[in-house]
């Protein structure tokens, strides 16, 4: 019969229609801004610099390096490195970034630079409210922007963070040991306080 | 160098036989159309409704894929080929890393693999669910047949997101393996989709498949002869449609394919009705392969442990690997002058070769039919221009 | 069928055509056969009609621009009435090359890829190649994009424009000594060879 299948269409749509007021399966839409999905924890946006304890300043991460900035496929980000070293997060005296801007403009949240980076110092974040009306300076991210705290991280991406601390712990544990008993000065406590001596913090500011 | 210029004044037919003057009406389709799938246009000359002539126009989204990647390292293509065709973002990867084990003869874990077939056969779920929702939307079915579509597909991204981190551009392949392995419950998150998948799809049939406006529209339009398909080497579904029985899953056996039962549907007129459903029964065939998959995947690295993920730079010499991606053959071609960057790259795009036959579907069917035969093709315009 | 015997077939059923082995070295083993331009259509065609290789799917061009190379080669040369031994450096230039690269797959036989090579003579003038669009259909919108994107011009195609740049557009992009056009745009995160540009743009048009 000519409009048989028109009518069996019409009975499935019927069906997902009336469907949808019992069944939580069927109706699947969310009023956007004021009703959210949870977040999946994998997720990922734009890069973040990692800093530990309370000062960002102090316990970044980040030692300046420049293999993100190499390896960064649209090249988004921009690094200078210090003149001078300052303790980092396992005690050594490390150099750190002058200056790290990520441009969220061109960066295409690969995460290429989360897996090059050998002090987990970057990783990624999950904001995606980053609207502004300056197109240029306003999606520029500095070094201030960037830097978030671990405890962030562990909000954000609890499972890899977990692991990440346990990782650097080992790290550190291990580069005691390897430390002569009384040779040399105690390093920095790693992450818990702020690190004792002030150094200079040039071209900091911002 | 001479470049054959487009005519640009349609010539005057003969006078019809009242004595009025006809002439014939060239119109552009797109860049800008709604359902050209993009910026795709065609420049179109009509005899009344008829389509006497179709030329199609590219480039509207050309970045230079290819010269990009040669000044990029390996790795770094890597998220570019999201790009190409962001709809299936796995399968590129897929590609491109094959290619390159291919090129330096890298060896691939055996749970990676089975992760690859797992995520390959998801995005050829989502693929195929997503076409014919856009083919029926292109018919004028407006809405609600593409919005049970998206309903699907979005528990695929979701899946996708849960693993990679994101939804369409996954960037989860790595060379000799994968880049995460599955957070904890994926599988039986993943196993819980592919299982009630069939229902969607008896759901789907249902609703359009006897449905007589649609077989009106789309039986005996665009047919594509077998040898024609063969010649201009369309390949995927497009091509299994017209009866030509080339799947590179079966043909190459590669990756681990062999292992799983599954069959190669085909079509035996090549219209766009076959083109149709023939993606029904890839998707039933692929929910197999991943039951199948879900149930042996072993434990055990996801990466090839030798693999750095900085400074590699493979011998010179070249490779071309190919995939069957959900559009058809996804290739890459690939030479290496032992620098850290490819000397050579380039994408065979599905898409665009799958397009070589558009005129000749084309010629002789009304004007509202271009529409679903272009829509039955499965273009994505990021790799058609790449 | 291995490639020395497509090649021994070729040489017997396509007369004075000049064949060579292509080998690869990398672990794919993909060697290629090169074929002159004068006898590739009729290569092609038998390859086509009588070795089965009916699926051509990929078409690509290569650019290998002039290249000199230097060898150190000990020579012995009087000096001063002396015969001693000197390093000398011998250069010899390789001429460029345009490098169009056809991969062939049998349907039939299920075997492939042969990759079917054609060069052209120079890179500028002598750019002519015959069009193996006659011959596999699927060839049309490649070889357009080589012709749009290397310069090669192919003879005896149907509908040889430009694929992807528009037709007003002078140069060949996937040349390698392409220059790009000085259309640079403000990006705050400029270093290495973006800077590089921007630091000459700034230079002839001013800051932006």
């Amino acid at each position: 019969m000519v409009g048989e299948g028109i009518l069996k269409g019409l009975a499935e749509t019927a069906r997902n229609f009336f469907g949808s007021y019992v069944s939580k399966e069927r109706l699947t839409t969310v009023q956007y801004p004021e009703q959210r999905l949870p977040r999946i924890e994998a997720a990922r946006s734009f890069p973040f610099l990692v800093y530990d304890g309370s000062d960002w300043q102090q316990g970044m991460r980040c030692v300046g390096c420049q293999i993100c900035e190499k390896e960064c496929p649209p090249k988004c980000i921009l690094i200078e490195k210090s003149k001078d070293k300052k303790p980092d997060a396992v005690g050594k005296q490390q150099f750190y970034p002058a200056v790290f801007d990520i441009d969220i403009s061109v960066c295409m949240s690969c995460q290429i630079c989360v897996e090059v980076c050998p002090f987990d110092a970057i990783k990624m974040d999950v904001d995606v409210d980053l609207p502004t009306d300056n197109r240029f300076a306003g999606l520029l991210l500095d070094k201030q922007q960037l830097a978030k705290s671990n405890e962030y991280y562990h909000g954000i991406h609890p499972t890899e963070a977990a692991a990440v601390d346990a990782a650097l712990a080992a790290e550190r544990a291990k580069a005691q040991a390897k430390k002569p008993a009384a040779a040399t000065p105690p390093a920095a406590p790693p992450s818990a306080a702020p690190v004792p001596e002030a150094q200079p913090v040039g071209g900091e500011s911002k | 160098m001479s470049v054959t210029a487009y005519p640009t004044t349609p010539p005057i037919l003969e006078p019809a036989a009242d004595g009025s003057e006809t002439q014939l009406l060239e119109i552009s389709m797109g860049p800008q159309h709604p359902s050209t799938h993009g910026v795709f246009r065609m420049n179109v000359v009509l005899d009344g409704e008829r389509v006497v002539k179709l030329k199609p126009v590219f480039g509207y989204l050309h970045r230079n894929h290819e010269k990009i990647a040669e000044n990029e390292t390996y790795l770094g293509s890597m998220p570019y080929t999201d790009r190409l065709d962001y709809i299936c973002s796995i399968t590129n990867n897929w590609a491109y890393a094959l290619a390159v084990e291919k090129l330096a003869g890298i060896q691939v874990p055996e749970r990676a693999e089975y992760l690859r077939v797992i995520t390959g056969e998801l995005t050829r779920l989502q693929n195929h669910a997503s076409l014919i929702g856009f083919l029926l939307q292109d018919m004028g079915s407006s809405g609600t047949p593409l919005m049970y579509a998206f309903r699907e597909r979005e528990n695929i991204l979701d899946l996708f997101e849960a693993l990679t981190g994101s939804r369409m551009m996954c960037n989860y392949m790595r060379f000799g393996g994968c880049r995460v392995d599955t957070p904890a419950g994926w599988l039986e998150q993943a196993q819980k989709v592919v299982t009630e998948f069939p229902r969607f799809l008896d759901e789907y049939e249902n609703l359009l498949v006897g449905n007589e406006i649609l077989m009106e529209r789309t039986q005996g339009i665009g047919v594509l002869s077998p040898e024609l398909a063969i010649d201009s080497a369309i390949s995927g579904p497009m091509a299994r449609a017209s009866g030509v029985n080339y799947d590179i899953r079966k043909v190459d056996n590669y990756s681990i394919y062999s292992r799983f039962s599954f069959r190669v549907p085909l079509g035996s007129h090549g219209d766009v009705y076959d083109r149709y459903m023939i993606r029904f029964l890839e998707m039933r065939e692929s929910v197999k392969i991943l039951n199948e998959a879900m149930r042996d995947i072993p434990a055990g690295p996801i990466v090839d442990p030798k693999m750095r993920i900085r400074g590699f730079r493979p011998k010179p010499g070249e490779a071309y690997g190919r995939i069957e991606s959900p559009k058809g053959e996804l290739g890459f071609y690939l030479i290496s002058d032992g620098s850290t960057n490819p000397y050579r790259y380039r994408v065979r795009p599905p898409s665009l070769i799958n397009l070589t036959v558009l005129e000749d579907l084309c010629l002789g069917v009304n004007v509202a039919d271009v529409v679903a035969i272009l829509g039955s093709i499965d273009i994505v315009l990021g790799e058609v221009d790449r | 069928m291995d490639l020395e015997t497509i090649k021994s077939t070729l040489e017997a059923n396509v007369p004075d055509c000049r064949l060579e082995v292509i080998v690869n070295p990398s672990p794919s083993g993909q060697h290629s056969l090169l074929v002159d331009a004068e006898h590739a259509f009729a290569v092609a065609s038998f390859l086509r009609s009588s070795a089965g290789f009916n699926y051509c799917s990929n078409v690509t061009g290569i650019d290998w621009p002039a290249k000199e190379l230097s060898e150190k080669v000990k020579v012995k040369k009087i000096v001063d009435g002396v015969e001693t031994e000197i390093d000398e450096v011998s250069k010899t230039m390789i001429p460029g090359c345009l490098e169009v690269v056809y991969h062939l797959f049998s349907m039939s036989e299920k075997i492939g890829p042969l990759p079917l090579r054609m060069r052209t003579q120079d890179r500028a003038e002598g750019v002519h190649l015959p069009s193996l669009t006659p011959v596999w259909r699927s060839a049309e919108l490649q070889e357009r994009e080589v012709f749009d994107l290397f310069g090669v011009v192919f003879d005896g195609h149907p509908d040889l424009r430009r694929l992807l740049m528009w037709d007003e557009f002078e140069d060949h992009p996937m040349r390698r000594d392409y220059v790009n056009p000085d259309d640079y745009e403000y990006e705050p995160t400029a270093h290495d060879d973006v800077l590089q540009r921007a630091n000459q743009h700034r230079s002839t048009v001013g800051e932006r």
